[in-house]
């Protein structure tokens, strides 16, 4: 233990700790959907996905010893819950919002069922890069102890800003995402690539869950994710499909959701439930800054649900 | 004085009690069930009852009933404190024959509890909680609660002998009077090792969020805090951050040692296998249930966890002496002279609050040494 004494630099410290700790699972679930939303198509049962990906992974990890596995398998069951989700929502006349919403309480329902005898075990840890080894200051080297699924979220994001532009995956995506009638002209199979998408990004989220229940906070509990997966679709219409904008988005989010509990550390203590809304307050005073009457979303892809 | 305080309770009750089977036995209501040999008892955890914490505590106790001969546990988790626990205890009662339900959780309490008081009659319900009024509430109501402070600051001795920073902190989830008295305890405790020795606390919120407690966890040891507690429903998350970041922790609600055996100092248990047990034994035995039911250490409802390898000598000492002098009764956390961390007075020289004292139920005030604040 330290005796260090860091004052009010606690509080950018925490919050930018906050921000690479909590926002991971903010990272991959909005990632994920912003693939899925761009092949235009909303999968709003992410928040059902992260939290079996959640259990999935811990109960994994305690039977077979090994997080990575833990992971992989949260991987699996995210991507065959965003399958599901693909499959059925190729149907017609079925509405991918309703079926989102059905499959968040069926995947959450499934992890309390399935998690009952993994609550009080203890499963081993996702390792961490300490990167804060040039400083003494243990806070600091606590602050920057940066889970490798941090550093692949951020990789993945730039990957996929690229590739959305740059790769023939991209494109093709994109071009379901924004007219269903110019993808069947070129050939392509909207509902296969709908499919892919959306399996793609339950698998994502899927990891953001393992991230919780393997890293931070570590441990599985029915209430881990508390609506996380809900405001990470959410962070997707605020970054505007953008992968290096949910990113970001993620972040300041984490950020944000610090500032509470490092204000009262440092002995702010009035009004902390104000500090607590401090990530919604950001987000609605970015979107209302942003949003204009005299125009559609910037970036919305043409064929979803929630645009058209 | 705490046994004599509940024994004067329960006398009045008894009385009470009685005069109200007598009304309930001219109106004719069946009120047989209640003295069969057989009897089913319902238990409603608000989480998931093996959470480290406050519903585990419960279902612990709930546990050792099955082992009584002509008693059946009916159990059920992740009850909502809506209309969903309404549900729950008709079906207890009309599926399973309930005649004694528990719903565990604060918010149970009011309208749900006290309808189904309504519509069952004949049925005993028993709430954890302070909040059963013999002027306001139905005779079938009652509540129980235990005077866990005194464990709080049996913590605080332990955290007091084995903090260097001389700073303690405190994961809290909402400013309620349990919340603060325990805060307020668990610094007294640590003062009277070292009056120097001052403590942070973090309000939650809310009483399960696991990465806002992570959270708070981190901030405190940033600021170095060296031993953490906590009042939160499933202090799983804080014990294991908490230990993962090199701090001592002290446990609540149940026994944490198991997830950071080097870092556990002691811990604040609940020990509701007695209360169950006394409910039960006046159920089958025939006598009416008290309806106001309190009880600390002395009076078995609170226990320690075993202290952990890191206690040194000295603190031992004193913890088995202080434990000593609370078993005997009469011993006051709050007494006078004190201030609130505005500098108030809040008990003036020789005044003292024993752990049953009303007063303490409305507790509003972190005491001076806490930095914090109630809102």
């Amino acid at each position: 233990m330290d005796s260090t004494e860091i004052g009010l630099w606690g509080v950018p410290l925490a919050m930018l700790g906050g921000a690479i700790r909590v926002s991971t699972p903010f990272i991959f679930v909005s990632l994920g959907e912003a693939i899925t939303e761009r092949s235009g198509r909303i999968n709003l049962g992410l928040e059902g996905t992260l939290v079996f990906g959640a259990m999935t992974a811990y109960a994994v990890a305690v039977m077979t010893g090994s997080p990575w596995l833990g992971l992989l398998a949260a991987a699996a069951a995210g991507l065959c819950f965003g399958l599901f989700h693909g499959w059925i929502c190729k149907f017609r006349g079925v509405n991918d919002i309703a079926i989102g919403i059905a499959l968040m309480l069926f995947g959450s329902g499934l992890a309390f069922f399935f998690g009952k005898p993994f609550i009080q075990p203890s499963a081993p840890d996702l390792p961490a890069i300490p990167l804060g080894g040039w400083s003494d200051i243990p806070q600091v080297q606590a602050a920057l102890n940066v889970n490798v699924l941090f550093l692949i979220g951020a990789a993945l994001a730039v990957f996929l800003w690229w590739a959305f532009r740059n790769t023939r995956a991209g494109l093709i995506l994109r071009v379901v995402g924004d007219s269903s009638d110019a993808a069947r002209a070129m050939g392509l199979n909207p509902n296969t690539v709908r499919l892919l998408a959306t399996g793609i990004g339950g698998a994502l989220a899927g990891i953001g869950g393992a991230y919780l229940s393997l890293y931070y906070p570590g441990s599985w509990t029915e209430g881990i994710s508390s609506g996380q997966g809900l405001m990470a679709v959410a962070l997707v219409i605020f970054a505007r499909w953008n992968p290096l904008g949910c990113f970001a988005a993620a972040l300041l989010f984490g950020g944000a959701g610090a500032l509470g509990p490092a204000l009262q550390s440092v002995g702010v203590t009035q009004g902390y439930y104000l500090f607590y809304a401090a990530p919604y307050i950001f987000t609605l005073v970015i979107m209302i800054a942003t949003s204009s009457p005299s125009r559609s979303l910037a970036g919305a892809p043409g064929e979803l649900s929630i645009t058209k | 004085m705490t046994e004599r305080f509940m024994l004067s309770r329960r006398d009045l009750l008894k009385t009470s009690a009685a005069g109200a089977a007598l009304g309930l036995a001219s109106a004719s209501f069946p009120i047989s069930r209640a003295f069969a040999a057989a009897a089913t008892v319902g238990f409603i955890y608000v989480g998931p009852k093996d959470d480290y914490g406050y519903n585990q505590a419960h279902a612990e106790g709930a546990a050792t009933l099955k082992a009584i001969e002509g008693i059946s546990v009916v159990e059920e988790e992740n009850v909502p404190e809506t209309v969903d626990v309404q549900k729950t205890m008709e079906s207890m009662i009309n599926l399973d024959g309930a005649s004694l339900i528990f719903p565990t959780s604060f918010g149970y309490f009011d309208p749900h509890m006290l309808a189904m008081c309504a519509k069952f009659p004949d049925v005993q319900f028993r709430h954890c909680g302070g909040m059963w009024n013999k002027d306001k509430h139905p005779m079938n109501a009652g509540s129980y609660f235990g005077y866990i402070g005194m464990g709080q600051y049996l913590n605080g001795v332990a955290a007091g002998h084995a903090t260097k920073t001389k700073k303690l902190g405190f994961v809290a989830a909402k400013p309620i009077p349990q919340v603060l008295l325990n805060i307020n305890s668990f610094l007294l405790g640590a003062r009277s090792v070292d009056p120097a020795i001052t403590c942070q606390v973090i309000f939650t919120g809310e009483w399960s969020l696991a990465v806002k407690e992570a959270e708070a966890t981190n901030a405190l040891v940033d600021q170095g805090a060296d031993v953490i507690t906590c009042h939160v429903d499933s202090p799983k998350v804080v014990v294991e951050t908490a230990a993962g970041r090199g701090a001592f922790i002290c446990g609540y609600h149940a026994n944490q040692s198991p997830l950071a055996p080097e870092k556990y100092l002691t811990g604040a248990e609940w020990n509701w296998a007695k209360v169950y047990k006394m409910f039960v034994d006046d159920l089958m035995g025939g006598k009416p249930l008290p309806n106001f039911t309190r009880g600390g250490l002395a009076d078995g409802f609170v226990k320690m966890s075993p202290l952990g390898p890191a206690v040194s000598e000295a603190a031992r000492t004193q913890f088995d002496g202080t434990l000593a002098e609370m078993m005997k009764g009469g011993f006051s956390v709050i007494k006078g002279p004190l201030k609130n961390n505005k500098g108030d007075v809040v008990a003036t020289e020789g005044q003292t609050f024993v752990e049953a004292a009303i007063e303490l139920e409305s507790m509003d005030y972190l005491v001076e040494g806490v930095v914090g604040s109630t809102a």
